[in-house]
């Protein structure tokens, strides 16, 4: 098993955290995992973006061109990486904030409407996690509980009120990609 | 087994300065690994009595490790490649002193003020001396957040047995990344000062005193003689390098660190296409793996050696082949990363197309 998959977005929209928390759920269930982030100039108001790669065997090149999974918050990075898809791989994005939706025919499109989830749970920062979960879902490469115990552990403790209203989040994103697919 | 975490490697690194059981860090922030001393300024007062201290400049801090080395101390500073370059003056004085201590240089791109994006620009600079006077760095090149951890006792371990700056070689990517880490123990070490530490006068003994200064050319060139005979020791028992894929090999990509890992996706790439490629990987930059690339040569059609600079390395390599067979080169500069894909669009133009679409 190997899984090539970048999560992009605006800074702030807690994309790197989105692979952060894969990342570590992975490694939690033994597996090899390697996080990159994009780093500098471009995380001020621009996009940001994390590689993050999972695998059961030892991980190569942390830098890759094409991906197994493609997970856009916004505009700008459906259009920079929505090329980069491998054929017949996937892109996620948020089909509340992205107008111009991804058009290839050769991958598979799913949209998640996160940030319209995130506003019904009253917190638009979940975002991420109604995505990560939209995620998990769909590539079942982690299980959901894991993801959600891996807050706890990265989360420093006086974040942890927030974990319930995270677990909704998350929740609502896999209930999302159930209806898609 | 260790304890297991997932970790950025300038993390990681400060983590295993800590469990090192190192008594002092001098430093100055910078870009890309300006966590080192954040980690450090959080973790080391929990974990031990390491003394963590924010230099006025990177001047201020070299010369710090200068003076705590000397007095025995197990010490290590790390910057970002213009900081290096600040202390190149006080690495050349601990050098020639003879004095052992770790720095790391986590490269950005240049040259000047450059950019705050990876790179390994440095590598002439790390390897060839840096600063004035004949001598060398012993340079280790991590290639993971693992080995930033294992380096940095390696390191201690190199420095102390030599007395002899080391050097841990990384780049901004290495620094920024996580990965999953397996962490040593504590180490518990012997706190008793080494006989050349001015730690004051010993009843019965000689004073102790440290310095680079040999105003008589001949002294001088007695200090000299003395630290290429340990060079030479060093280049015998010390090189250490990483081969793949060597047995049935036709051509080979090389490249450290970052460069390194690249290469072996592009590796696997080109195995899947049914070029017999294998990798050799420097972990010691100095001292040079000469022998290896020189004994495998005769019986490789090519090598392609893959860096992020102009083409550093590139000079090694070529003195290890000696001619005996076609060494070129693919580069990406001021931060920039190679794509895997690239390196093998620039393996096959080379090789296989026999250069004519280069």
């Amino acid at each position: 098993m190997k899984e090539e998959a970048i999560f992009s977005g605006f800074g702030g929209q807690g994309v790197l955290s989105m692979g952060q928390m894969l990342a570590y759920a992975a490694m939690k269930e033994g597996k090899e995992v390697c996080w990159f982030p994009s780093y500098g100039p471009e995380m001020r108001g621009g996009t940001a973006n994390c590689i993050t790669i999972i695998s059961d065997s030892l991980i190569s090149s942390p830098i890759i061109s094409t991906f197994d999974t493609v997970i856009a918050l916004n505009q700008p990075s459906v259009e920079k990486f929505e090329p980069k898809v491998k054929p017949g791989a996937c892109i996620i994005y948020d089909s509340t904030n992205i107008i111009e939706p991804p058009k290839r025919k050769d991958i598979k499109i799913y949209p998640i409407a996160g940030s319209e989830a995130a506003l019904k749970l009253k917190n638009l920062k979940v975002l991420n996690m109604v995505i990560l979960g939209a995620y998990t879902q769909l590539k079942g490469i982690v299980n959901p509980e894991t993801v959600i115990n891996a807050l706890y552990e990265i989360l420093p403790e006086r974040h942890h009120r927030l974990i319930p209203l995270n677990k909704e989040a998350f929740e609502l994103g896999m209930d999302l990609m159930m209806k898609l697919v | 087994m260790g304890e297991i975490r997932l970790m950025k490697g300038n993390e990681a690194l400060a983590e295993a300065m800590i469990r090192a059981g190192c008594d002092a860090y001098f430093g100055y922030p910078i870009t890309p690994q300006s966590e080192v001393i954040e980690y450090l300024s959080r973790e080391a007062p929990k974990k031990s009595k390491m003394v963590v201290l924010q230099a006025e400049s990177e001047l201020g801090a070299i010369n710090m490790i200068y003076g705590a080395a000397g007095c025995g101390k197990r010490v290590m500073t790390t910057s970002s490649s213009p900081g290096i370059s600040l202390m190149q003056e006080g690495l050349s004085y601990i050098a020639s002193a003879q004095l052992p201590c770790l720095v790391a240089n986590i490269n950005r791109g240049g040259p000047g003020l450059g950019t705050i994006q990876p790179s390994q620009s440095d590598y002439m600079q790390a390897v060839k001396g840096g600063g004035h006077g004949d001598y060398h760095l012993i340079v280790l090149a991590p290639y993971s957040v693992q080995e930033m951890v294992d380096f940095v006792k390696i390191g201690f371990e190199l420095a102390e047995k030599y007395r002899n700056p080391v050097m841990i070689l990384a780049d901004g990517a290495i620094g920024q990344m996580m990965e999953k880490v397996e962490l040593f123990d504590f180490i518990e070490r012997n706190q008793e000062a080494p006989e050349w530490a001015t730690v004051g006068r010993r009843p019965g003994k000689d004073r102790v005193f440290i310095t680079s200064l040999f105003i008589q050319p001949e002294k001088m060139e007695e200090v000299n003689k003395i630290l290429q005979a340990k060079y030479r020791e060093v280049e015998k028992k010390e090189v250490r390098y990483q081969q793949l894929n060597i047995e049935d090999a036709e051509y080979l990509l090389t490249g450290y660190g970052l460069g390194a890992r690249i290469c072996m996706k592009a590796m696997e790439i080109g195995r899947e296409k049914g070029y017999k490629i294998g990798l050799i990987r420097p972990i010691t930059l100095y001292p040079f793996p000469y022998n290896v690339y020189n004994e495998l040569a005769p019986k490789i059609k090519g090598i392609l050696d893959v860096e992020m600079n102009a083409g550093q390395m590139l000079e090694d390599v070529k003195l290890a082949v000696d001619g005996k067979t076609t060494v070129k080169f693919y580069g990406r500069m001021g931060g920039m990363i190679p794509t895997p894909e690239e390196i093998i669009e620039s393996f096959e133009n080379h090789f296989i197309y026999g250069g004519k679409n280069v």
